[in-house]
């Protein structure tokens, strides 16, 4: 029943095309690395100041001075390179990366994203993701289907402040892959997973394949 | 070795900071977490005291570490930056209604900072659009995209952490411990930096360097680097 987080991020990885720069945001997105397929040549941008990002070090190869934007200790590959912060949005702003996938609390059947804020409650900020979300050619946006309390975080309009207005074009869930372009189409099943479950499960209204 | 007298070099952190710090100042602080961080400026503004502080950085460090040693002791009261989740102290201040917080999109931050060291007072960017971060801003629409205005920004003092810097001021980060620190570098009216290695001039490259000494305004040598790890990560083999 439904994707794994495993097989959800697999699935991302399918979206990745030979040649891609691509910046892959904190959690779950994170582990798309893991999946890339090995035949493809796929450039990871990290918004503190990297591009062509390696794998994390093994033990005793670490460096304080090389993190990615999740503060994770990472390593450089041959092709890498460093820059400063506004050289690295300077990327993302303008078009430069091919591909984000982050993750949301709410999407919007117009694409509108909402992942940064919980007025009152939570306030760690937006770090990068508003500017990904405005520059970058194509936003994913990989995310269980419903919160942890079980309501579903695909809407009709998003209820929390948003991170972009119409910026999402591709949401992966465990329940299936939708396409955002004036509505939500379902594009893939997860396993197992019924035209049911995806309605009761959505709070906007979802196209099917006939 | 060298003949001229370069004004820039001071001993210690607090000797480098003490006549330029002040009440309710503006202060701008480089680093991404805890990667990059000026480390025995930040203990040098500590040990002065002085308070009332609006300080722009990306991030407020975490407890122990970074602005977080500001926090403590009170001594920020407004800051500008782009995410605070790793400091649960800052949290509570904000919540509690003791530190006041500008949230900027982390490449609105440095645009922002770039532009004010550029000479740039305004600038417009597509961040942001139809988000709160937008509300009262200026909206204009070039080419059927809406775009907000944002301003440059500007500080009284730059506190700058590089790898290596020369007697003249020069100076190459390292790795990603690079990231605000050369922007903000130019948006200081006084900028003081502090670097693993003091050279002669002539021992860097000038083709190597990232921040051309003009903007650096005095430099010292700093020591003990704790250079802390926020999230220690390994593969597996």
């Amino acid at each position: 029943m439904s994707w794994s987080r495993e097989k959800m991020c697999q699935r991302a990885a399918k979206e990745l095309k030979d040649g891609d720069y691509v910046n892959l945001g904190i959690g779950m997105p994170t582990l798309v690395a893991n999946y890339i397929p090995k035949n493809l040549n796929i450039t990871l941008q990290s918004e503190n100041g990297m591009l062509g990002m390696g794998p994390f070090p093994v033990k005793g190869e670490e460096d304080p001075d090389l993190i990615n934007a999740g503060k994770q200790t990472i390593t450089a590959l041959p092709e890498s390179s460093y820059f400063s912060s506004a050289d690295s949005f300077a990327m993302i702003r303008g078009g430069h990366i091919d591909l984000s996938i982050l993750g949301a609390m709410e999407v919007s059947c117009k694409g509108d994203l909402a992942n940064w804020m919980i007025p009152g409650k939570m306030v760690k900020g937006m770090g990068g993701a508003m500017d990904l979300v405005a520059g970058v050619k194509k936003v994913i946006v990989l995310m269980d289907h419903n919160a942890k309390n079980g309501s579903p975080k695909i809407l009709e309009t998003c209820n929390l402040p948003l991170t972009g207005e119409k910026v999402v074009n591709l949401i992966i869930t465990n329940l299936g892959v939708f396409e955002v372009d004036e509505g939500i189409k379902l594009l893939e099943y997860a396993d197992n997973v019924s035209k049911e479950d995806i309605v009761n499960n959505t709070d906007a209204k979802v196209s099917f394949p006939d | 070795m060298d003949k001229k007298n370069f004004k820039k070099i001071y001993n210690s952190p607090d000797e480098a900071s003490k006549d330029v710090l002040f009440d309710g100042m503006t202060i701008m602080s480089g680093g991404f977490g805890l990667c990059g961080l000026p480390e025995n400026l930040i203990l040098a503004i500590k040990k002065s005291g002085v308070s009332n502080l609006s300080v722009i950085s990306n991030n407020a460090g975490t407890e122990g570490y970074g602005l977080g040693l500001l926090l403590e002791t009170k001594q920020i009261k407004r800051a500008i930056s782009s995410y605070v989740g790793e400091n649960k102290l800052f949290e509570q201040q904000y919540l509690s209604g003791e530190i006041e917080l500008e949230f900027n999109p982390q490449g609105t931050l440095a645009e922002r900072i770039r532009a004010g060291g550029a000479g740039i007072p305004a600038f417009f960017t597509a961040t942001g659009v139809g988000t709160i971060v937008s509300k009262n801003k200026e909206i204009k629409t070039f080419n059927d995209k809406k775009y907000v205005m944002e301003t440059g920004l500007v500080a009284d003092l730059s506190i700058v952490k590089a790898w290596k810097g020369d007697k003249a001021g020069n100076l190459i980060y390292r790795k990603t411990a690079r990231n605000f620190n050369p922007i903000m570098a130019t948006a200081g009216k006084v900028t003081v930096v502090e670097v693993e290695e003091l050279l002669n001039v002539g021992e860097l490259d000038p083709d190597q360097v990232h921040t051309p000494g003009i903007y650096v305004h005095r430099i010292i040598k700093g020591k003990n680097y704790s250079k802390a790890i926020e999230n220690l990560t390994f593969r597996d083999i």
